[in-house]
């Protein structure tokens, strides 16, 4: 999110790094997966062979972890990654009129990405700020009390 | 609802009708106007609070006063002394404790506010969490010293065990029983976790704790890992929670310097050390066996049970898992007592509960608060009423144990043994509360849909079922859904809660049996009349259109 994809590092050297630095135990697999999504916006196929060679675990594995977790995209997404909160208590709160309006606003619809790249739209469980409900996230900003009148103003704000 | 100063319970049992509760109630009414209070105190009877012998009683809160045996001549006295001038009448006055085990235990909470009467936040935002010295001045690491120098880890355990602390993650498993069990598990190796998979909807009390008292956990897991054997402990934290994590990190450095964690840790022959593992967003990880599964690098299924984690957890050995607002109580029932701790709240559910208050009211928030107080309290005097004076209409209590709960409801104390008996759950201790615009069948519909989403597809009843159920309401939502449907939600129900693998199938569709036992005539609405009640669903099916093949001629207009 709000990556800077380094395109000219090599994928694989950079897994090999991470994987000398962390160690190879099953037990890092998250995190190390974790640190790759964070540094290229998505998991690679060539990151997960890499990965599966220098931790010895079969790339069917690695796989099934990567596509589980939320937090975790196997895909390419967009420079902007928006997460709208969809349970309970921001919908009770106003969510619901906020999601209709963001929808509008982007011409996107759930889990979609943008022809330009520009954007990925999200839905997400709670965030645990649920105080300052409907809660929306674009990369690492959280906007609390989102109201609908203030979602193009919000939007506006990204490049 | 608007926020009184405070409320005035009377008990409308058949034992306090049979002496005059009614006469007593509109007694109250008449002089609490009199002395023009009516806007100020809330009047209200309720039920289940009787001690057989001294009803009617009268309840006075936040004072947590009771008075017993109440005739209509004492009200003008207790209205003037009590409610006008602020003096307990006291020759009307009876202890707390006289009453049945299922009320709570008021004294504890006089005078109770928000800020008052913490354990659990008791230093949360009051010490500046970067800084150790912040938590040692504030009694911290008291107990740690206690507990491995004073204290045998039998001794340790049995203190939790009289505590009568219950485990805060939803469940209310006892804290004392499943150390004694990793204690007492066969193996040289064992391992202490702390679930800090916080992702209930609604929930973030545990975020608060980890990210304003990282210390208490700190301890809390040491003591627990002395007192089972343990030397090796993770704190499993969701990864959107960075603050928390990064907080953490700090304190687990800053403990190792001061030698509160790591080798010997207070000079003596007990070693311990702690890990963060950060989730990567999935629910399901607060199940404790999932948890351990993501810990081991794998999906977050949950592992089918026996064995439990407490013979067989992390890497198949003993393994004691707590949530974080359960280990936050541990420091201060070492350095208080189990008496102390049982001095508050229930007895059944000793020590206080952390809500988040969200929804239609007021003012949203965390508070902390005895075990055993009422909806109603929380929302008058708490959230300060409901937002824009609406009608308080149902809250939900969070998550996948958490149920709804209707305004019929409002007086049970909060605590576990009183919500089972009137059939619905405490939850993760989230209180959605909602007014009279939110629609069941749209609550419901988000309930599932996130269930749905959450499910981790290791058993077919939950994978299958939940999303048979956000079906069949997506119908109902658009005007097209049939009575059969409600009876097919039933089925489901209660298919799941047989034949799921884990608590969140077995629990998911819990919220629909709640909603079609309290709300059943405003779904029927929906399938009956067509028209959703709130104007809230779509009802985009509600008009069929088809093409009578007859009399159609195709384009021309007659």
């Amino acid at each position: 999110m709000s990556v800077e994809v380094k395109v000219d590092q090599n994928v694989r050297e950079i897994v090999r790094t991470l994987v000398e630095e962390q160690g190879d135990e099953k037990a890092e697999l998250v995190p190390i997966l974790h640190e790759i999504n964070t540094m290229f916006g998505y998991i690679s196929d060539e990151a997960i062979k890499e990965l599966s060679e220098r931790m010895n675990i079969p790339t069917s594995h690695i796989y099934s972890v990567a596509t589980f977790y939320r937090m975790l995209s196997t895909e390419p997404r967009g420079r902007h990654v928006i997460q709208f909160c969809e349970s309970a208590p921001c919908h009770v709160a106003g969510g619901r009129l906020v999601w209709h309006k963001l929808t509008d606003e982007l011409g996107l619809a759930k889990g979609e990405t943008s022809e330009d790249d520009k954007w990925t739209l999200l839905t997400t469980s709670c965030l645990g700020i649920c105080g300052v409900g409907p809660v929306m996230v674009i990369d690492n900003d959280i906007y609390g009390n989102v109201t609908p009148d203030q979602v193009p103003e919000i939007l506006s704000n990204y490049e | 609802m608007k926020a009184f100063r405070s409320m005035v319970l009377v008990s409308s049992d058949p034992d306090s009708m049979e002496r005059g509760a009614l006469d007593v109630f509109s007694k109250l009414q008449q002089q609490i106007k009199a002395y023009d209070l009516d806007e100020e105190i809330s009047l209200s009877m309720i039920s289940d609070v009787s001690k057989k012998g001294r009803d009617p009683l009268v309840l006075v809160y936040p004072d947590a006063v009771i008075y017993g045996s109440v005739t209509p001549a004492d009200v003008p006295h207790i209205v003037e002394e009590h409610l006008y001038k602020g003096q307990v009448v006291e020759e009307k006055q009876i202890s707390p404790y006289d009453l049945s085990g299922s009320v709570a235990w008021l004294s504890a909470r006089k005078g109770t506010l928000p800020a008052e009467n913490r354990i659990v936040l008791k230093n949360v935002g009051l010490i500046d969490p970067e800084i150790i010295d912040e938590y040692i001045i504030n009694e911290g690491y008291q107990a740690l010293g206690k507990v491995l120098n004073e204290m045998t880890p039998e001794e340790t355990i049995s203190i939790i065990k009289d505590s009568g602390l219950r485990g805060r993650g939803g469940a209310g498993f006892p804290t004392g029983l499943k150390w004694q069990f990793v204690k007492g598990a066969k193996g040289e190796k064992k391992y202490v976790i702390c679930n800090a998979d916080e992702s209930e909807p609604g929930t973030f009390k545990d975020r608060l704790v980890l990210e304003g008292d990282p210390h208490a956990i700190i301890e809390a897991m040491t003591i627990a890992a002395y007192a089972v054997g343990a030397n090796e402990g993770y704190i499993y934290i969701r990864g959107e929670y960075g603050l928390a994590i990064s907080r953490m990190k700090k304190a687990i450095l800053q403990a190792r310097d001061y030698g509160l964690l790591g080798e010997n840790i207070f000079d003596t022959s007990f070693s311990f050390d702690l890990h963060i593992h950060a989730g990567a967003g999935a629910y399901i990880c607060g199940e404790e066996t999932a948890l351990i599964e993501s810990i081991e690098g794998n999906r977050g299924e949950p592992r089918s049970r026996p064995p439990y984690p407490t013979t067989k957890g992390l890497w198949q050995k003993p393994t004691l898992v707590n949530n974080v607002e359960t280990l936050a109580n541990i420091p201060a029932i070492i350095r208080n007592g189990a008496e102390w701790y049982k001095s508050i709240g229930t007895p059944s559910s000793p020590g206080t509960k952390v809500y988040t208050i969200l929804g239609n009211v007021n003012v949203t928030g965390l508070i902390e608060v005895p075990m055993g107080i009422t909806l109603r309290e929380v929302i008058s005097i708490y959230a300060k009423g409901m937002k824009d004076g609406a009608t308080f209409k149902l809250a939900q209590t969070g998550g996948s144990s958490g149920s709804i709960i209707p305004a019929s409801l409002q007086d049970t104390p909060m605590d576990f043994d009183s919500f089972k008996n009137a059939g619905v759950s405490l939850g993760s201790g989230a209180l959605l509360i909602c007014n009279e615009d939110v629609c069941v069948v749209d609550l419901a519909k988000v309930l599932l849909n996130f269930f749905r989403f959450e499910s981790c597809g290791k058993c077919n009843p939950c994978r299958i079922g939940n999303k048979r159920a956000y079906e069949i309401l997506s119908n109902i939502s658009e005007g097209v859904g049939t009575l059969k449907d409600l009876d097919d939600l039933l089925m489901l129900n209660d298919q799941l809660y047989e034949l799921s693998n884990c608590g969140l199938g077995q629990t998911a569709c819990s919220p629909l049996h709640d909603i079609l036992t309290h709300f059943r005539a405003e779904v029927e609405a929906h399938i009956k009349l067509k028209i959703c009640p709130t104007d809230v669903c779509p009802m985009s099916g509600r008009w069929a259109y088809q093409i009578d093949g007859y009399r159609c001629n195709g384009v021309s207009l007659l």
